[in-house]
């Protein structure tokens, strides 16, 4: 609607985009607030459209804008000074000679001969007449626990999330789904405790164990807090699948089952992917849990019934006593800097594959 | 299958029979879980919550008496962390929405660093807020303005906030955006038509209908905040204070923190027992209940806006 037909003569000091927009009905950049103009002659309250019209945004109203713009990257800083400053705090492990007497980035990664011990051996002991900073113990330690949460936590988060967007009516899917809601947002603290008070004891009766902290119970109970992500993540994957490929695998005569393994999942597969990794990310970043129900004692084993020490419980449990600085403080941060380093890699794929796949659907829908 | 039938059958194929018994019970496992955990809880932390309880100090070295300071400490926690991460967390949302173009490279650098800051371990936060609040600012302000006397230069209420803030921050931007992209196009385009500037539009029309959705994201921001440790432990979490923080440089106690403490560092594990489990139940009724109420809210929001958009 270009109102040039309906609007009073214009005033010679009209500028030139309106006076060239009058006259081409084309003319892409006419203002769409032009529609404003009133359809009648009453000259005071045309100007006071036209004053309104050609106005800009009020001085405040750009600041806020342009606030609004900068807290806006506040994400993205936080991410960079986290970056900074844990890197910051560790970067001597790599060019301080006085760090250098006690522990390298060698020391640390490769087989140590320590007085008293037969052969080179990891070991992380670093509160000791000689301190020790092996750090595959905890590596080990981490990785065994993340295993056993995820061993647990995947199969029966995808089974719940099959069955919730898959078979279950409306009352069962609006009954569960809150529930795994709550079950995330119990605190880590308290999945903990359970752990230490409860869940131990039950396993050394079932199983016997001799210590009776250790990666067993902390990893099933690591799988508590997994098992709310991936199932949230997994269950969309899965509703986002469009309902034509379901109609049309069952017009071709699959039953349910049929259709879900081999059309559905595989649809979603990209988002089931996207549950795990960041179900990982979780569990390998994942500190109350841990610390309270291992045990915390950094024995190099593969044996799910020993007690361990993983990465972030190490942090948590030394840095409080450590001396600023020291090398034992910069082994600490340059351990939070492989923590970072490698829950961003697994989230970050997780991500990609989460946007794959919704580009995929997409294009489908 | 049998393909010698067009009918379908009557009884459900045996694939689906193993399938839905498979699910469901993986299903009814991950709901059994959660039942025992809180029936244990309840059961053992139900008879010594009392109002005392819940208003007094801890006494006799933690075998007696209340929670209160790790209550107050928890509230002004959430309180200090909400103030900060609200309107961080509300901005990038609607610059995320409303401004920045989906395809352009800040825009993609703010999303990848949105979803990444969701899964930094608590732990590492824990270490930047120790290396950055505490250290880098708390430090550089005690040598500007206390002439290098230790006053904000140590683990402190207003660290432990902070840290807090930036943890939560993804959960305001994440609940906002989505309250963002529920308002309906046509009221921006009716608000526009009237010549409301963009800002108008979206401070007078777009915002107010994302309350709810804001709402939602405040409280789980909240509850998470509330339940969280590790980004504590160094930043100005303590295990026991004779008096209640009155300022935003001191220590105080969490709820959270109380409970790792006791569960683990307490010489008497069986005379603190009793307190611990009533900790813990005050904690999970507060998480509890601020997540149902987030639910709550929600759902309200979404049967209002399905019916105002037929």
């Amino acid at each position: 609607m270009n109102g040039n037909t309906i609007e009073p003569a214009r005033s010679p000091s009209d500028r030139s985009p309106r006076a060239a927009a009058s006259r081409s009905i084309r003319t892409p950049d006419a203002s769409p607030r032009r529609s404003l103009s009133p359809e009648n002659s009453d000259p005071t309250l045309s100007q006071r459209v036209r004053k309104l019209e050609s106005r800009q945004p009020p001085l405040v109203e750009r600041l806020i804008e342009v606030t609004i713009k900068v807290l806006a990257y506040s994400a993205v800083a936080a991410m960079i000074l986290i970056f900074i400053f844990i890197a910051k705090e560790a970067w001597p492990i790599l060019t301080s000679s006085a760090i250098h007497r006690e522990v390298t980035l060698a020391k640390m990664w490769f087989a140590q001969q320590w007085p008293g011990y037969d052969s080179p051996e990891h070991v992380w002991q670093p509160v000791s007449e000689i301190p020790k900073y092996g750090v595959w113990p905890l590596v080990v330690g981490t990785i065994k626990v993340t295993f056993i949460a995820m061993l647990v936590a995947v199969p029966l988060a995808i089974s719940a999330a099959v069955f919730v967007s898959q078979y279950a009516g409306r009352r069962t899917r609006e009954i569960v789904k809150p529930a795994i809601e709550f079950l995330a947002g119990i605190p880590s603290v308290v999945l903990g405790f359970f752990a230490l008070m409860v869940m131990a004891s039950w396993f050394q009766d079932l199983f016997g164990f001799d210590s009776r902290l250790n990666a067993l119970v902390a990893g099933v109970a690591l799988s508590f807090a997994v098992i709310p992500v991936v199932f949230t993540v997994c269950e969309e994957a899965l509703g986002a699948v469009p309902r034509s490929y379901v109609e049309a695998s069952a017009a071709l005569g699959a039953a349910r089952w049929q259709t879900i393994t081999r059309v559905v999942l595989p649809a979603a597969a990209p988002g089931i992917a996207a549950s795990i990794a960041l179900g990982l990310g979780r569990a390998f970043g994942e500190t109350m849990i841990v610390l309270m129900a291992s045990g915390n004692a950094a024995i190099l084993s593969a044996t799910p019934a020993d007690s361990v020490r993983t990465l972030s419980a190490t942090i948590a449990a030394e840095l409080a006593e450590v001396v600023f600085g020291g090398p034992h403080y910069t082994v600490l941060f340059t351990l939070a800097v492989l923590l970072f380093v490698v829950t961003f890699g697994i989230n970050f794929m997780g991500d990609q594959a989460i946007s794959r796949m919704k580009r995929r659907m997409g294009v489908a829908q | 299958m049998k393909g010698s039938s067009l009918r379908p059958s009557r009884w459900p194929h045996i694939g689906d029979v193993v399938l839905w018994l498979a699910t469901g019970l993986a299903t009814l496992l991950v709901l059994v879980i959660l039942a025992v955990i809180l029936i244990d809880v309840v059961k053992n932390g139900a008879p010594r919550l009392t109002l005392g309880f819940l208003t007094k100090a801890p006494s006799d070295g933690m075998t007696a008496g209340g929670i209160f300071p790790a209550i107050f400490g928890t509230v002004a926690l959430v309180i200090l962390m909400t103030i900060a991460a609200l309107p961080a967390g509300v901005a990038t949302a609607i610059y995320l929405h409303e401004y920045a173009r989906p395809a352009a490279l800040a825009t993609r650098i703010v999303r990848i660093a949105v979803n990444n800051l969701a899964g930094v371990p608590s732990i590492v936060f824990g270490l930047f807020g120790l290396g950055f609040f505490v250290q880098f600012v708390g430090g550089g302000m005690d040598k500007l303005f206390y002439g290098g006397d230790k006053v904000f230069g140590q683990p402190a209420l207003i660290w432990a906030a902070l840290t807090m803030a930036i943890l939560t921050l993804p959960v305001v931007i994440v609940a906002t955006e989505e309250a963002l992209s529920n308002v309906s196009p046509d009221v921006r385009l009716a608000s526009a038509a009237l010549g409301a500037t963009k800002f108008q539009t979206i401070a007078r029309v777009v915002l107010p209908q994302a309350v709810p959705g804001i709402m939602t994201g405040a409280i789980l921001a909240i509850s998470r905040g509330a339940g969280e440790v590790a980004p504590i432990l160094f930043t100005g979490a303590a295990y026991f204070l004779p008096t209640l923080p009155h300022a935003l440089h001191d220590q105080f106690m969490q709820l959270g923190y109380h409970v790792y403490v006791l569960a683990t560092q307490s010489p008497d594990v069986d005379a603190t027992r009793p307190l611990l489990y009533a900790t813990v139940l005050v904690l999970l009724v507060l998480t509890f209940a601020l997540n149902a109420s987030a639910i709550l809210v929600r759902s309200r929001m979404r049967r209002h806006l399905s019916r105002s958009h037929g």
